[in-house]
């Protein structure tokens, strides 16, 4: 801990020296952003490699193509090889055809001489080359448009009614004496922990009693009343001074206009957090959606790219492929609202 | 609060604008029910508002969660495999009974159902361990990002960033790096290693739940506790350092009693989360090796979903008992953040 | 803004509603199958413009875990591929007085309608779109490597796996072989050591010597290294986890699977090295794999039977069930269609017609004891407690002879628990 301890006297460039914490520091920093930022670029670069090559060991850290060559004589090019010949030089071969562990290879400068050659004296020559087919291909096959709009409609809504629900109960519970507000304060913050995969069959079947199965709004419904964002929506409201309120009904201001035109703007940096976190939640969500929908033209994002798994055989390339494209938006918009969402979160205090 | 300056760039602007016009309806539709809301007003006065305002919530909160729950706790007295409560017949405590079904609670060989208490047991050790190590890596990076730091907010996007990821993702993208084939044994064999099953070791395995929870976490933890740090004035440091004070000093009788009500939040939240730990560890280990990252949420959802034959009522059982513990960890909390409601700040 | 949702709502609600002549298909593709089947659902459209075919791709975790409550509730889909049959039999339409020709099923599809019908029927519920049966794949450029002679007919696991080790050993490969995580996997290899699931009463028996014989070895192999440890220990409970991967990559020399991996194997295997299927190893009773596969069946719950036979008809003709086998190079269940024979597999790997050929040769030594195993409505939850405790065994977690008495009160709960 003791290394923790100076970071807030000690500032970089103290004096001029370089003190032992600034090289944690900095460690702990391009540690961070290896370990942070590694993992996702691996997955980028994995999204653009052929079924062969993901699962080849040991992985390469690019994608790669195999090249090829036409030779005359041949009607279909010819696989290219680096061959170590016996006198230990490296040769560029084609590769003719494989009978067992001897391969017949051929110069492509000089065709008509044929070579054989054991094949473990040959490595494919490859290039780097992507593999997009793993991005085009699910585009064709998936009704993708439907997909993201579908993705779009449930996570917009649920944001929506998420936000609204949500701050008209943080604002009753903080703004109004009333008997039972304790009990249901009690009862949100108790159910702030139940997670969903616990429910899922009651709740399918209050779905199901409802007539919300294959719809949307099946999607959406259960998971707007968020107990996190009711709490954490009236944490912020107990800040917002009581005088202001009671300004506001001296000029004859209803309860409703003083909710939605005084203590709605001044939740602001509140509600855009909870706003965030909702978008990346709801789009994200599968095992529910997952659950609820099972017609093509309802599907989600999430859902749909999860059609690639099979019983026996996962197709890996074009889920990862899918994964990197549904991630897409959702770093746009931490990358456009970085600076909302961090000073949100300060602002929100979360006291 | 900090006083934000007015934004200038552009873009912001731009965002502002596109919000105001998407939110236009909204508006609209808010201010056309107030004069029904007023009337209303007028007939109960403030009670018969506050009802109004939490209607909404309360009404989706009781229909999706509460009313589920309460199903839950019924179907945790029926048996049989149905999934539908019509369908099932009363049993009435046989559950709960095969579930506390031990002879010795710590040796889970000697229970009746041994992956119960395997599950109650690796959560335990999982959530004591996971929310130490995280509050402990959330705040050596809020210390280091409240440094005086060239490009503050990029560092900040690196360490928050995997908290918008799915967590399925977080479990695949791990999952692929630490498997036999993956890319830490090509780093390892590279550097003249043995390639090594990383994840049919069990402390590995748990270790690397634990890690890839944190790695997914973390910054959003250290983004309440980075808040906090910037809410303490400069001065008291400054105060401080002329009076010569040792540093370790000025962490433990500064910086901590400054930042305890976040780090409070911090602590329950990593809590709450770590006892519901479930998708990134799923994919990640699924449960293994043996059934040693198999946790309580995995046990309900595989018994009560996944398999062929599913026992819905000894799911609802063991979530009901798990519900016991979550309530002991909410009321500890509620104690906790009334006292820290309090004001002071 | 209110008028706004109530419209979207009362779409979203409207889109569920059936009209006439709209018959829905669930299905999940294990690879191409998905976009072979909407193809033949194209041409079925164009020969009955009245009838519209919706077909849902779904993940496979749809069918296991969400077709099940969908079902239970009395909706779902109109037609599903489905692969736990036996056990869901109760919610199958009966075909028979909407087919023009029921007896026509009866004599290509009835080896395997009794594995969708409930015990004691006689209904059609669907048909297999494909056979499935469990066998071993060798990798005979690393045995050619290694000078080591691959074992012939009627060889035993313990050959098997002795010759894997040496070519493992010499060409300093990861492990001598790997079976999926899977119970349906071991079970064949149980039989073979003369297992019997199956009770005097139909209902399960207590684990008996064959099991815990092949369960031993299984274990030994995995603590001497000579089975791949990671397939079975990397999972909790009966998660399925393949080890197609590692053959892919040479880091076995065999691997023990079944005949739905020859397109996965050809796909991705290429050039790098000739690959043989080779059947089940022999144990002391038998050379057993098990029978297996997906079937697609029409759902009691639909409100267009007669749309329903109509698709099911067109899928189940020899010609469509040809072209389809042809192109996913699935083995056919279509009694007419395997003996006619002349199958030209759409493929330029010559490894998989033969590969093929040697699965449909091995089908012929499956053990009555195995044979059995498809239409008996226990064997998912005995597949399942096999796999849950024999890899805790192998974690270190467990003996051995606890895990048998595990098995047995698994399965025993289990069993009681559906009766209830």
């Amino acid at each position: 801990m003791s290394a923790a301890l100076r970071f807030l006297t000690r500032r970089r460039g103290h004096g001029g020296r370089w003190h032992w914490t600034d090289v944690f520091t900095t460690v702990w920093l391009f540690g961070g952003l290896i370990i942070m930022f590694g993992p996702a670029l691996w997955l980028v670069g994995s999204s653009l490699k052929s079924p062969a090559q993901l699962a080849e060991f040991p992985p390469t850290l690019l994608p790669y193509v195999s090249q090829a060559v036409t030779v005359p004589g041949y009607d279909k090019p010819l696989d290219l090889y680096d061959v170590t010949m016996e006198d230990g030089t490296t040769r560029r071969l084609a590769q003719i055809r494989r009978v067992g562990t001897m391969a017949q290879m051929v110069d492509p400068a000089a065709p008509d001489e044929k070579i054989r050659v054991n094949i473990k004296q040959r490595t494919p020559a490859r290039e780097v080359g992507f593999a997009t087919e793993n991005y085009t291909e699910p585009f064709q096959r998936l009704d993708f448009v439907r997909y993201l709009w579908n993705s779009v409609f449930v996570t917009v809504m649920a944001t929506l009614i998420t936000l609204l629900t949500n701050s008209m109960a943080a604002f009753a519970l903080s703004k109004y004496e009333f008997r039972g507000r304790g009990a249901v304060m009690g009862i949100i913050l108790a159910t702030l922990m139940v997670p969903l995969s616990v429910i899922l069959v009651p709740l399918y079947s209050v779905i199901s009693g409802l007539g919300l199965t294959n719809t949307l709004w099946g999607v959406i419904l259960p998971t707007v009343a968020t107990p996190t964002g009711v709490f954490l929506l009236r944490q912020y409201m107990l800040t917002i001074p009581d005088e202001l309120l009671d300004a506001a009904r001296m000029d004859k201001a209803s309860e409703w206009q003083i909710y939605w035109r005084i203590v709605l703007p001044l939740t602001a940096p509140a509600l855009a957090v909870l706003a965030i976190f909702s978008v990346v939640w709801r789009w994200n969500d599968f095992l529910w959606p997952l659950i609820v929908l099972s017609r093509q033209e309802l599907y989600t994002l999430q859902v749909g790219l999860f059609s690639f798994s099979g019983e026996l055989n996962v197709q890996w390339h074009y889920i990862l492929a899918m994964t990197v494209v549904t991630m897409i938006p959702v770093v746009l918009v931490f990358v456009f609202l970085q600076r909302f969402i961090t000073t949100g979160i300060a602002g929100a205090g979360l006291k | 609060m900090r006083s934000r300056r007015p934004s200038s760039r552009p873009l912001a602007t731009t965002l502002q604008k596109a919000g105001a016009i998407l939110i236009a309806p909204v508006t609209a539709g808010l201010s056309l029910i107030d004069r029904p809301l007023r009337a209303w007003q007028k007939k109960t006065g403030h009670g018969g508002m506050a009802a109004v305002f939490l209607l909404p919530n309360m009404a989706i909160f009781g229909i999706f969660v509460l009313f589920p729950l309460a199903v839950n706790f019924i179907y945790s007295m029926t048996g049989g495999t149905a999934l539908f409560l019509a369908d099932r017949s009363f049993v009435g405590a046989q559950h709960y009974e095969r579930l506390a079904d031990c002879t010795n609670y710590l040796d889970t060989a000697t229970c009746k159902d041994d992956m119960f208490w395997n599950a109650v047991w690796n959560t335990a050790t999982f959530v004591v361990v996971q929310v130490a190590l995280l509050t402990v890596v959330a705040m050596t990076t809020a210390l280091i990002l409240n440094r005086d730091l060239r490009a503050r907010s990029f560092w900040r996007a690196v360490f928050f960033f995997p908290v918008l990821l799915s967590p399925v993702v977080v479990g695949l993208i791990w999952r692929w790096i630490l498997q036999r084939e993956g890319l830490l044994n090509l780093v390892v064999v590279g550097m003249g290693g043995d390639q090594t099953n990383w994840l049919t070791d069990r402390n590995f395995a748990f270790a690397a739940a634990v890690g890839v929870s944190i790695w997914a976490h973390v910054g959003f933890y250290a983004l309440i506790l980075l808040a906090g740090l910037q809410a303490i004035p400069k001065d008291l440091y400054e105060a401080a350092e002329i009076d010569g004070t040792r540093p370790a000093r000025v962490f433990w009788r500064i910086t901590l009693p400054l930042l305890a009500p976040n780090l409070l939040v911090v602590i329950v939240l990593a809590l709450i989360r770590a006892v519901q730990v479930f998708d990134e560890v799923y994919v990640l280990t699924g449960g293994g090796p043996g059934t040693s990252t198999m946790y309580l949420t995995q046990y309900i959802y595989e018994i009560g979903f996944a398999s062929i034959l599913r026992n819905p009522g000894l799911a609802a059982a063991a979530s009901i008992m798990m519900g016991g513990v979550l309530v002991v960890l909410t009321v500890m909390q509620l104690g906790l953040s009334r006292r820290n409601n309090r004001p002071g700040r | 803004m209110k008028r706004t949702v109530l419209a979207a709502l009362a779409t979203a609600f409207l889109s569920t509603t059936a009209f006439a002549g709209d018959v829905r298909v669930m299905w999940y593709s294990d690879g191409v199958e998905g976009e072979v089947i909407q193809d033949l659902l194209n041409r079925f459209m164009e020969e009955n413009p009245d009838i519209n075919v919706t077909l849902d791709n779904v993940a496979y975790k749809v069918i296991q875990e969400q077709l099940p409550i969908q079902l239970q509730a009395g909706e779902g889909p109109d037609i599903a591929r489905v692969t736990n049959i036996k056990e869901q039999a109760g919610h199958w339409l009966d075909l028979t007085p909407y087919l023009e020709n029921p007896d026509d099923w009866r004599e290509n599809f009835g080896a395997q309608l009794d594995w969708m019908r409930p015990d004691g029927s006689d209904i059609i519920p669907g048909f297999m779109t494909q056979l499935t049966l469990v066998g071993g794949f060798a990798n005979k450029t690393l045995f050619e490597q290694a000078g080591v002679e691959m074992p012939g007919q009627g060889a035993t696991w313990d050959d098997w796996v002795d010759a894997s080790a040496k070519v493992a050993a010499d060409q300093e490969l990861e492990a001598a072989f790997a079976i999926d995580r899977s119970g349906h996997r071991i079970s064949g290899p149980n039989v073979s050591y003369g297992a019997n699931y199956i009770g005097a009463d139909g209902m399960p028996a207590p684990v008996d010597d064959g099991v815990k014989t092949f369960a031993t070895k299984l274990v030994d192999w995995t603590n001497d290294g000579k089975m791949l440890k990671d397939v079975w220990v990397s999972a909790a409970g009966s998660t399925y986890r393949a080890a197609a991967d590692d053959f892919i990559n040479a880091a076995i020399p065999m691997y023990y699977s079944g005949s739905w991996q020859i397109a996965n194997l050809s796909t991705k295997i290429g050039d790098m090295f000739d690959w043989v299927a080779i059947g089940s190893p022999c144990g002391t009773d038998a050379c057993s794999g098990l029978a297996g596969g997906a079937a697609l069946v029409a759902i009691k719950y639909t409100k267009n039977p007669e749309d329903v036979a109509k698709v099911m008809e067109f899928l189940a003709r020899p010609e469509v069930v040809k072209e389809f086998s042809e192109r996913t190079l699935f083995l056919p269940a279509h009694a007419g269609v395997v003996s006619d024979g002349g199958l030209e597999w759409q493929t330029e790997d010559k490894n998989v017609a033969a590969a093929l050929g040697k699965f449909v040769e091995a089908s012929a030594e499956v053990a009555p004891n195995a044979a059995a195993l498809p239409a008996w409505k226990w064997a998912n939850v005995y597949y399942g407690a096999l796999v849950t405790r024999i890899s805790q065994v192998m974690a270190g977690e467990l003996t051995l002879d606890d895990a048998f008495a595990r098995m047995d009160q698994d399965i025993a709960d289990q069993v009681a628990q559906a009766q209830q």
